[in-house]
């Protein structure tokens, strides 16, 4: 029987301590009555109805949706298209550098992949703004959706598309039918993590935006640079809130995809 | 055997192969001949990349115009020395106190029921998803000089004149542990919880005293975990640049604030797409550790 020690709970405990206060340090200061960021001057909600009027920082939140929006889909559609081809079509000439170009933007530092872009932008001489940030948040965003999907396509019974194929169906029929349905948790999920992580991005926008493309982040650390705003701990905190139940919806949708799977298996 | 692929099969692989050719190789590839050019007063700031309609001329040109003047600028200017000596050593000690805290959260998780393990997991994930900025500017906030962490000091007698937390290393180090450690916790956690049990129990009925195990046979068993996670952070960690920029100080600065700064303040874009490739250079063997680590890790299931 398996025991949580002392020490186990402490390190948790810990963590999770570690991890939420900072979040929560500034939710609760995002709620400060003072105009000095440091002193408490009683709860109100002044921060926020300060972000409604200034219509630059609304510009760039509906600008950063409609990016995260674009980029999600499209990179939902490119790396589910990756996955299948890697999981599926076994050997094909050029895997390897396939599978290489999915997996080294997992870890490649955005400075790079930011820069590099530009620079392809650039000598191809198109205006860069909302397209090219697009294109970018997409070409980053396609491989870990890759690596979701392929994770589950690897993890369901082979055997359910083999007899779909036995009993008739083509290629592209089964893959609607069968292959899809039983996937499309992984996707769900895969297209909310493209989203939050265009949302997110500062360093890869600011390489590849142009005028007129102002994204969220990119207005948020300008103000920043230069110390706190309390009105920025508002902004952040809406951000924190929307992404949260983004993911506990993702997660649900995932526990879901678990249970619909066993389900199969068991009838 | 290679089986015959319909149109629709061949353009699945197709489309993203040839998405990821223009947008990731390409660039690349361009990165690399930049680097080589000579920076210009000219818009874009570089030496012409080819003439195509020059014909022949245009190719003996190109081959002509390589000059390996920003390497030898990288590499005889100590600015850019130093900086990559600081980014491999904040990243190499970040990776480290990641380590540290990361192995007891992961394992303690693992010591709990498999219900409760979900949660917990889905709670050590869950601020990866909220914007890394600010996660950074939430510690701005903490860190200020008369901010929350300064007041408990001072309010506890810990200290008696605050101390100086901004634009230090130690912030530089506490943004990364901070913003990196869900990267840490879930391969670690991964492998951990496929560990078997019984391997346990045989030492602890052989008589092993119950620290001797974990050095023994836990540690040894979790090292596909450990690398893992240790390489997950320790490669973007080399080329970070938001938390060195807002935490850090502005005298010796990491990499990526040095190739964001060649680009967007000095204008010098050969210099910055040198700077770029060598940092590349430095990552390749990690890269391809990582890549293999996780083709095995996904094809395994």
């Amino acid at each position: 029987m398996r025991k949580v020690s002392a020490f186990n709970l402490a390190a948790i405990v810990l963590g999770l301590v570690f991890l939420y206060l900072p979040i929560a340090i500034l939710v609760i200061y995002s709620f400060n009555a003072s105009q000095l960021v440091t002193v408490w001057g009683g709860w109100s909600t002044r921060w926020y109805a300060e972000l409604i009027n200034d219509g630059a920082l609304v510009d760039s939140a509906f600008i950063s949706i409609r990016l995260a929006l674009v980029s999600a889909t499209a990179a939902t559609i490119l790396g589910t298209l990756a996955a299948v081809a890697l999981v599926r079509f076994g050997r094909f000439r050029g895997r390897l550098l396939f599978a290489s170009m999915i997996y080294a933007p997992l870890v490649m530092p955005e400075v790079i992949t930011g820069l590099s872009m530009l620079l392809l932008f650039v000598a191809v001489a198109i205006d860069r703004g909302f397209w090219t940030v697009a294109i970018a948040h997409t070409t980053m965003a396609m491989c870990f959706i890759t690596v979701i999907v392929q994770a589950r396509l690897f993890d369901f019974d082979m055997n359910l598309e083999e007899a779909a194929m036995d009993l008739g169906a083509s290629p592209l029929e089964t893959f609607r039918a069968v292959t899809l349905p039983l996937i499309l948790p992984a996707i769900a999920a895969g297209w909310m993590l493209a989203f939050a992580l265009s949302l997110d991005d500062l360093v890869i926008a600011s390489f590849t935006t142009g005028p007129g493309a102002t994204t969220l982040p990119i207005r948020i650390y300008s103000e920043v640079r230069l110390g706190v705003k309390p009105e920025m701990n508002a902004v952040c905190s809406i951000m924190i809130g929307v992404v949260g139940l983004a993911v506990i919806a993702a997660s649900l949708l995932a526990k879901f995809s678990i249970t619909g799977r066993t389900s199969v298996i068991e009838r | 055997m290679i089986p015959k692929r319909t149109f629709v099969e061949k353009l699945a692989v197709r489309i993203p192969y040839a998405w990821l050719l223009v947008f990731f190789l390409v660039p690349f590839l361009i990165v690399l001949r930049i680097s080589l050019s000579q920076p210009a007063l000219a818009q874009p700031p570089y030496a012409p990349l080819f003439n195509l309609l020059a014909g022949w001329h245009g190719i003996t040109a190109f081959f002509g115009a390589l000059s390996l003047d920003n390497y030898v600028l990288i590499g005889s200017d100590p600015l850019y020395l130093l900086s990559f000596v600081k980014s491999v050593e904040i990243a190499a000690f970040s990776t480290l106190f990641l380590l540290i805290i990361g192995y007891p959260i992961a394992y303690g998780i693992t010591r709990t029921q498999h219900r409760i393990q979900a949660v917990l997991m889905t709670l050590v994930m869950l601020p990866f998803w909220t914007a890394f900025l600010i996660r950074i500017y939430a510690w701005m906030n903490i860190l200020q000089h008369d901010g929350p962490l300064n007041q408990l000091l001072m309010a506890l007698h810990i200290v008696n004149t605050p101390p100086v937390w901004l634009a230090t290393d130690t912030a530089v180090y506490i943004g990364i542990v901070y913003s990196y450690l869900p990267f840490m916790v879930l391969p670690l956690y991964a492998t951990l919880e496929k560990l078997d049990e019984s391997l346990l129990e045989a030492a602890a009925d052989l008589g092993c005293p119950r620290s001797k195990i974990f050095w023994e046979v836990t540690l040894p068993l979790s090292a596909p975990g450990v690398l893992a996670g240790a390489l997950l952070c320790f490669i973007p960690a080399v080329g970070e640049f938001v938390i060195p920029d807002l935490l850090g100080g502005s005298r010796a600065p990491m990499i990526g604030q040095t190739i964001w700064t060649e680009f967007f303040g000095n204008k010098d874009w050969p210099a910055a797409a040198a700077v770029a490739v060598a940092l590349i250079g430095l990552l390749v063997t990690p890269i391809v550790i990582f890549q293999h680590q996780t083709m095995r890790a996904v094809e395994r299931g």
